[in-house]
Order: structure tokens, then sequence, then C-alpha cells
């Protein structure tokens, strides 16, 4: 008989034991995103002591799982192509779970790469939308623009509501700009003070350009086996202990509520099934596409009280030293951000839990939260991870 | 005013909203409504997402309603839009209850003239021959 918490929960059954970028990351115009894929799929494969010949499970977003597969060389027997935005690669990891969990594959390797940077170089534009989509008849002719003014539209709610500002946002920005400072692998490295955030241009109204995340190329990937698989990887496993997604909307019109976020579904989910407090959690990983996605993140998934996020991470509390360690790479807005973030709250989870962060290493991490959030705050993965 | 004419994004209507533009083009505002939970929504479907009841119909709106949030855009993400900025997006919470995204027009495009919760009323922009945009403007509590 297992028990109703085995039943639910991943346990130790599934471990993350590879992780890694790309070779270059930032500003790369010379390698394309299929390069960034394999560059990073086969340094996450190194990284576990595995090969390609080993992969039987194939996630990805934004290029198909096709494209990536015949790039790399191989012929997957499940693959996965979720692709809800940032938050898909943290989603992939409970898909992943579940098809080692059930026996379907051994080894999953979820790949991701973008040049958004690079692309406006060469020209490359996306696919246009069917004009009959809601969106199309009734988002477009009102010139909604891209993440920085849906994402304005929830901060301005939240900043009504309970009295947010534009000091306590930059105060993200401002500790998240320390962490980058001690990640040699982070684009933005220079000091940065709250007056520095607060006299940038606007971008969108409530965000000035310095609340919002930087446009890179890079890539990422992990790979995840069973635990028993785990034991012949090279380095110790990062267990996932538990696991959540939601999604609640995709036209702004339609989002429940924009003081929240769908992590406020997913999270209780993986806290839940992990059978973890929010006081045990060691490291935090957050997306953070704008100062506001970190601060209502933290909110939705409680690890303070909806509208308390301001205060919460006054006074430089989420910074190295602070009592808080929140994106400890340098997030989205100092580190890197191609696109589709999810992926490198992943790859700097695990180095933490595996103390391999040298100068930014969070003393005796064992448990880390991780929250990917994708479209106009529209999908969340949360995932509660855990070293032994 | 011909279509040439005008350089931003068009809505193509589809036939399952076709009424609502229609009604636009009257300059009248046409909301779905769902007559087995008594409730509007949005946007316009055939059946009804809160409980999934195919009895819908459409209902004429007061056109009243308050600023549920909004954002000032400094940059155009589409050259038609350049001439424009900054220009304000909102979410309108109106009295039929139902959340419409659109824009906030006569008006300035600065903090200090936009709060959340201000009363706004539709207005109306004949855009093209066939197409005519429901804009909001405020108006006094």
């Amino acid at each position: 008989m297992t028990t109703d918490k085995e039943k639910a929960g991943w346990l130790k059954r599934i471990a993350i034991v590879g992780a890694d970028e790309s070779d270059e990351i930032g500003m790369v115009p010379h390698k394309g995103v299929l390069q960034q894929h394999s560059e990073a799929a086969l340094n996450a494969l190194d990284d576990a002591g595995l090969s390609l010949a080993d992969v039987d499970g194939l996630f990805t977003a934004g290029a198909s799982t096709l494209q990536v597969a015949e790039y790399l060389g191989i012929q997957p027997t499940y693959t996965d192509g979720t692709s809800v935005g940032g938050s898909s690669f943290v989603i992939h990891v409970e898909h992943a779970a579940a098809a080692i969990a059930a026996g379907l594959i051994d080894v999953a390797l979820i790949t991701h790469g973008e040049t958004g940077y690079s692309n406006r170089f060469r020209k490359v534009s996306r696919a246009p939308m069917d004009p009959w989509f809601p969106a199309a008849q009734f988002e477009m002719p009102y010139h909604i623009g891209g993440p920085p003014s849906t994402y304005a539209l929830a901060c301005m709610r939240h900043m009504h509501q309970y009295g947010t500002t534009h000091e306590q946002l930059a105060e993200i920005a401002v500790a998240t700009r320390k962490w980058a400072m001690l990640n040699p692998k982070a684009l933005m490295r220079d000091p940065l003070t709250i007056d520095d955030v607060l006299s940038s241009r606007w971008i969108t109204y409530p965000f000035h350009l310095l609340d919002c995340c930087l446009v890179t190329d890079a890539g990422g990937a992990i790979v995840l086996t069973s635990a028993e698989r785990a034991k012949d990887c090279k380095k110790q496993p990062v267990w996932v202990l538990g696991s959540g997604e939601a999604q609640t909307h995709w036209t702004l019109a339609n989002m429940p509520d924009l003081t929240t976020t769908p992590a406020a579904i997913s999270g209780p989910r993986a806290f839940e099934m992990a059978g973890v407090r929010h006081d045990e959690i060691d490291v935090v990983e957050v997306y953070d596409s704008f100062t506001y996605t970190a601060l209502v993140t933290l909110e939705a998934l409680g690890f303070c009280k909806p509208g308390e996020g301001g205060p919460f991470v006054s006074g430089q509390r989420t910074a190295p030293g602070g009592d808080f360690p929140l994106n400890t790479n340098g997030g989205g807005l100092s580190y890197t951000h191609p696109g589709m973030y999810g992926m490198f709250l992943l790859i700097e989870a695990t180095r933490q839990l595996r103390g391999e962060c040298g100068e930014r290493q969070v003393a005796d991490a064992k448990l880390a939260c991780v929250n990917g959030t994708g479209g106009a705050l529209s999908s969340t993965g949360t995932l509660i991870l855990g070293a032994d | 005013m011909s279509d040439q004419k005008y350089p931003k994004p068009l809505p193509t209507p589809s036939p399952e909203t076709q009424r609502f533009w229609d009604g636009t083009k009257k300059h009248e505002l046409w909301i779905p409504y769902c007559r087995s939970c008594q409730k509007s929504y949005w946007y316009p479907r055939d059946f009804c997402p809160h409980c999934g009841s195919r009895d819908v119909e459409w209902r004429r709106s007061g056109g009243k309603g308050r600023v549920y949030t909004f954002a000032i855009q400094y940059r155009a993400f589409h050259p038609g839009w350049t001439s424009e900025v900054p220009y304000v997006t909102a979410l309108i919470d109106l009295d039929d209850g139902v959340r419409i995204f659109s824009n906030l027009v006569e008006v300035e495009a600065d903090p200090k003239a936009l709060r959340c919760e201000m009363p706004v009323e539709v207005v109306f922009e004949d855009v093209t021959e066939e197409i005519t945009l429901a804009k909001f403007r405020p108006v006094s509590e």
C-alpha cells in the first residue's frame, strides 16, 4: 500500500541530473536558435554524464520537437511541445516527471534556444495571427502592444488596489542587479541604484526601462531521470519534490483578477505535493519579466499576503545578504532573458542546490522554489526542488 | 475614410462576431448574454463560457462603465501608431457586467489625468467605411 502522500508526490523518484546554458549567451548574433538548443543539450548531458543516445524523451517550446530532434540527430519515442510562454520549460518538468514515473521513458531532455536579441537584425518575424482570433479582433485594433503593456495594465491595478509604489518595484531591480554582479555569465553587471531605476525612461507607464527584462540570445537545457538511473550520473541528484501547473486566460480581458497570477493555483499544488512549508525554502527563483512579475509572484505563491509584496521586498530583502534570496543568477532583469526565460530558473535552482554557485552561493541551500510565468500572466509552473 | 488611409491594424469580423461589428457601425454597443445563467460574457461566442449553454442572445449595452486599469504606451509596436504615442490602453468594466479592452480617448495620456475606477462612456470611432471601433472617454461622476 502506498500512502496518500506517496501517491500524490514525486517524492525522491525523479531527479534533475544535468543542467547548463549554451556555450555563449547574451548577444550572440553568429549563432542560430537550433545551435543554442544543441549546445545547451550537449552541455547539460555532459553535466549529467549521459549522452544523446540515452535520451528517449524530448521536451521543448518555441521550436518544434521535430526540428530540435532532427538537429540533435535523435529519434525520441516520447515528445512534448507544450508551448505556453516562458513557463513552458518549468511545466515540461512536471510532464517529464510523469512520463518517467509511468515508465514511458528513462531520460528526459528539455531544451531551450532563442535569439531574441539578434532576431531584429536578421529580420525574423513572428507568424501573423489568424485574423478571426479573439485577440486579433478585440485587442490588436486598440494596439495592446507587447508584454510591457499587458503586464503594465496588471501592475497599475495592483498599485491602485494595494498602494504598491514605483520605489518598491525598483527595490527588486536593484537587488537582482546585485546578484548579477556576482554571476560572470550575467549581461548587466554595473551597479544600479533605486534612483537609476526611477529616472530611467518610461516604456509603458507604470514601467520604467529598468523595470523591464533584457532581450538576449541564449540557450539552456536540463536532463531528468529516475532515482535509480540517477545513481549512475556524474553529480548529486536534485529531486523534483513537488510540481504544479495552471493557466487562467489568454486575452487580458478574461484574466480573472489582474492583481494575482495562476501561481496562486500551481503554487499550493506544488507545496502540498512536496509537503514543505514556505519558511523551509532556502532559495527562490521566479520569472522576472518585469519587476512587478517577481513581486506579484511572491504574493501568489504565498510567501506574503496579497498586496504585501511591496513592503515584503523593501529594504533590499531579496539581495545578496538579505534574508530572502531571490533570483540569484541576476534574473531576466540583469542576467539573461531571450524571450521565454523559464529554463534559466531551472538551471540556477539546480546549481544552487548542488552548491555550485561560487560567490553567489546561498549557504546550505537544500530546498528551492521555482515559478515560471508565461503569456500575459496567463500560465504558470511551480516546482519544489530539493537536495539530499 | 478609405481603408488605404487607416494605417493601423483593423479587426476582421468573423461570423460569430459580425453582430457586434454591425452594432458599432450603427454606434451601438451590443454584448453577448446567456439566458441560461443570466450573465453577460466577453468576447462573442455562440455559447456561454460561464456555463456552456448555447441559449445565448445579444443585448444592447448602455455603454457606461469604469476603468478597471490602464497603461500609458510610450512606444508604437506597429508603424501605424507612431504618431499616436503616448496613448492609453485600458480595461473597462462595463455596467453590464463584462470587462473589455479598449483605448481611453479625449483625455491627456498623463498619469495625473488618469486613475483606476474613473467613470467612462463609450465613444465610436468610424475608422473605415466598414469598421467602427468602440473606445471610451472619461465622464463626470
